[in-house]
């Protein structure tokens, strides 16, 4: 028997590929399209004090959904990160503020606390087979958030040393600390995904876990480590936000999860896992920026301002579903 | 000719149930042995013991005649054991050259010290191995999601190649598949049979069997009840065997 030419299905894959950019392409112009409609509403949004405000805000929550991007880009999520935020810095304050403990040592006590909570994160999921992180997760978010109120009694922390307000309260030249912490933290996030070979099983893990496993891949480790450096993040974020206000509060971070949900999904990334790019995640968490700064300025209540997220949320995810269908040529 | 991969009198038992009851199979360099059995005949349960997926609770496993302990996924690939899974073991949403790598990805050092993915040479010794096996695929830059069924069993078969397989196990690698793209996988297997690697598929297709295979096993409640010369049985007798509807005949 002759060998024959085994299938060749011509360009599709070419075709497909520009559906995905063309999402890409449309965030970005979504963006564009947000930042023009508030410069028309209100004539503060394009002042430098206002931009300022969005992009400070915008630090901690960008920081914030690098955790998250991880964790949805391995088909899971982190319910938790608003809480472990806020305990993480209730610890840093705790130990700097009252025990007066090496600042330089309480920061990494805090980004401690948060790595250490997210490894339990990932232990309920891989050792105690909780079906999903949603329930392992959400759990997390309701203990830490009761042990942060606990432990000075609901009372918050303030008047930190300056090493610690550093990365929320300093400049660079005229550049604030937190952005350049962003920058590096994005730069050095991708870099982990695409060029090393764990940043390829965050990835493989999150399109077919069991081929992973059978591939040789440890795919726990692989979920643990997403979920203790979701914890981190969420730790890190906490100290730009101390910095920022000076102070530490057991609700600090509250609802943090539901913009950075909502940011890496705007951003391209797939609830289903193993899609998305963590640079189109800045364009998410910029939306939702812009989004919440623009209602603000509009004076929109703010319990409209929680509606407005919410339905974004739900668009966001029907609009990923809508584009897994898509790509899956109407198979499924 | 020795055998390349034996089983001798293999058990896997689950709680009270016997999957997998005192079987014993071989493949030689070159020849495909077909394992055929109905559904819960313990197939599966064979092959992962082989593959490292299980271990055996009985008997053992021999690799070129020396006794093996495979205790993981990772000794059996280490000894040259290949296995293409029914859902093929694909991570859909990477590139064919990744997959191909997929937990051996090759490094290249930067700066010095950092070590990092080498995807230049990932894709262009992947693109050797498709051209060994006159596999073609439009573009090693697309993801596996975008491939067909026949080019997604390709890329599997390649993978394993690749890694120098020297015994190939294949989980039903025709079903799902169109006729034209079955007979494609067929076509590979016997150029991968006439590379010397020793080949088990699982297949219930009738067809596939008497088209590539060389010796057949019958598995029946978790026992081996049969195993037969391809070219010296036919279709009827392969099924009785299946269905336990003729006596149990035991030739080796």
């Amino acid at each position: 028997m002759p060998h024959e030419k085994t299938s060749t299905d011509a360009a599709i894959p070419v075709k497909r590929k520009s559906k995905g950019s063309l999402y890409n392409l449309g965030v970005l112009v979504s963006l564009i399209l947000l930042v023009l409609i508030m410069t028309i509403l209100s004539p503060r949004f394009l002042t430098v004090g206002n931009l300022t405000n969005v992009a400070s805000q915008a630090a901690i929550s960008a920081i914030v959904s690098v955790g998250m991007f991880l964790a949805i880009l391995t088909a899971g999520i982190d319910l938790s990160v608003g809480s472990v935020l806020a305990l993480s810095i209730m610890v840093m304050g705790i130990v700097s503020v009252n025990l007066h403990l090496n600042p330089y040592l309480s920061i990494l006590i805090c980004l401690a606390t948060g790595t250490l909570l997210g490894l339990i994160n990932g232990l309920l999921l891989t050792k105690l087979h909780l079906p999903h992180p949603f329930i392992s997760t959400l759990g997390m978010q309701k203990m830490a958030r009761g042990i942060a109120l606990v432990v000075t009694a609901a009372a918050p922390i303030s008047m930190f040393p300056a090493p610690i307000q550093f990365l929320g309260n300093n400049y660079i030249g005229r550049l604030p600390v937190s952005f350049v912490l962003v920058a590096v933290l994005y730069i050095c996030t991708y870099l982990f995904l695409t060029r090393t070979a764990t940043g390829r099983y965050v990835y493989a893990v999150g399109g077919n876990k069991e081929a992973s496993r059978l591939s040789g891949i440890k795919v726990n480790a692989i979920l643990n480590m997403v979920y203790m450096m979701s914890g981190f993040t969420a730790a890190l974020a906490g100290i730009v936000m101390v910095g920022r206000v000076n102070a530490a509060y057991p609700l600090a971070g509250l609802d943090y999860e539901t913009d950075a949900i909502a940011a890496v999904i705007i951003g391209g990334a797939s609830f289903f896992g193993g899609v998305g790019s963590i640079g189109n995640t800045v364009v998410g968490v910029l939306i939702i920026a812009v989004l919440r700064n623009g209602l603000n300025l509009l004076n929109v209540d703010s319990n409209y301002q929680t509606f407005a997220i919410g339905a974004v949320i739900i668009i966001a995810v029907a609009v990923d579903v809508l584009r897994q269908r898509v790509m899956m040529g109407g198979k499924k | 000719m020795e055998y390349l991969l034996e089983t001798r009198e293999i058990t896997k038992r689950f709680g009270g149930l016997t999957a997998v009851d005192k079987v014993s199979i071989g493949v030689r360099p070159g020849e495909v042995l077909a394992l055929l059995g109905d559904n819960g005949a313990g197939k599966s349960t064979l092959i992962k013991m082989i593959s490292g997926v299980y271990r055996p609770d009985e008997g053992e496993i021999l690799i070129g005649g020396k006794k093996a302990d495979i205790g993981s996924p990772m000794d059996a690939l280490a000894a040259g054991i290949e296995t293409i899974y029914q859902d093929l073991a694909l991570a859909e949403n990477l590139d064919v050259g990744a997959n191909i790598f997929l937990g051996r990805e090759r490094m290249k050092r930067k700066l010095g010290i950092l070590r990092v993915l080498d995807d230049a040479v990932m894709a262009s010794e992947a693109q050797t191995v498709l051209d060994r096996l006159d596999i073609h695929i439009p573009s090693l830059k697309s993801t596996i999601k975008t491939l067909s069924g026949g080019q997604r069993q390709a890329v599997a078969i390649s993978r394993s190649i690749y890694w120098d397989a020297k015994v190939l196990i294949m989980d039903e690698p025709t079903a799902a598949l169109g006729i034209a793209e079955q007979r494609k996988v067929l076509s590979l297997v016997k150029t991968l049979k006439e590379q010397g690697i020793g080949v088990i598929i699982i297949s219930h297709q009738m067809y596939d069997v008497f088209e590539v295979a060389d010796r057949l096993a019958v598995m029946r409640r978790g026992v081996k009840v049969g195993e037969r010369i391809v070219k010296e049985t036919t279709p009827d007798e392969v099924v009785g065997l299946m269905v336990g509807a003729e006596t149990v005949g035991k030739k080796r």
